[in-house]
């Protein structure tokens, strides 16, 4: 006998949540200096100068910047060694 | 955050420069002075603080997940999660006092290495240098409640304002800084 009902779309379970990365924010202060902060971003990631350059002009300019996105532990790590260069930075959820 | 009060302002050192592998600086008496001054008041500030009850946790290196009070302390030991409290006291419990001896680490080396006249430093101390001098300046700017705009505003002080040597100092401290960056780069 043929089916004549369409072919069962597949729902993802609403119990699943999203597998979101987690994320290194770096946060603007008045002390901290932007060839200082640009090094920093150059000296932790490995980035180029140019985009270490950029995420230090979104922290200046936003107040804020996403410096890295991984693991949790990956970025809780990362923030460890900014606060050590005296960085202020923190981790959170992407959303 | 005390500041040395030296009277008058000398000729400031050139700063910081690219020397083989690693760099080289010029100070005087007065800077080196100052210098032992300020990163010694840090390493007191950092000095191992409130730990948890339990000693074999304290032998462990695990703290207290209090945020410190010290606005300076708090600073230079930031929450590492803005919007999870508990997140941040379990990343404050197992880090902090790691954290805590890289700082006193970086002070130590530059107090070692610190001298009147040339001064040569590998690279690994001149990153010791730039952590513990940035770490001042955390320390400083937060007593001083600087601005970004701090700059303008030494500018604009009278020399017989009480404040005016620490934000010299401040400013000195800021210069050296990014010469030692850009010495680096």
């Amino acid at each position: 006998m043929g089916s004549t009902a369409p072919a069962e779309v597949e729902r993802p379970s609403t119990d699943v949540r999203p597998d979101l990365p987690w994320l290194t924010i770096v946060w603007n202060d008045p002390v901290n200096l932007m060839s200082y902060v640009t090094y920093v971003f150059q000296a932790v990631f490995g980035y180029p100068r140019e985009k270490a350059e950029k995420l230090m002009m979104d922290v200046h300019h936003k107040g804020r910047a996403v410096v890295a996105s991984g693991a949790r532990e990956e970025m809780e790590r990362d923030v460890q060694i900014l606060h050590s260069y005296g960085l202020w930075a923190t981790v959170q959820r992407d959303s | 955050m005390r500041a040395f009060m030296r009277a008058g302002a000398g000729p400031m050192s050139t700063g910081f420069k690219s020397s083989g592998k690693g760099v080289s600086v010029k100070l005087d008496a007065g800077e080196v002075s100052l210098l032992v001054s300020l990163v010694s008041q840090v390493l007191d500030l950092v000095e191992p603080g409130a730990t948890g009850d339990d000693p074999l946790e304290r032998a462990l290196g695990i703290g207290s997940p209090e945020a410190p009070s010290d606005p300076v302390l708090a600073r230079l030991f930031p929450a590492a999660y803005a919007d999870d409290d508990k997140a941040a006291g379990e990343f404050r419990r197992y880090t902090e006092a790691t954290l805590r001896d890289g700082k006193r680490a970086d002070a130590t080396t530059l107090l070692e290495t610190v001298e009147p006249g040339k001064v040569q430093l590998t690279a690994e101390q001149a990153l010791a240098w730039l952590r513990a001098i940035n770490d001042v300046r955390l320390a400083l700017g937060i007593r001083l409640e600087v601005t970004e705009e701090v700059h303008e505003e030494i500018a604009g002080m009278s020399e017989d304002d009480p404040r005016y040597p620490a934000f010299v100092t401040y400013d000195w401290l800021t210069y050296l800084q990014d010469t030692l960056v850009r010495a680096l780069w």
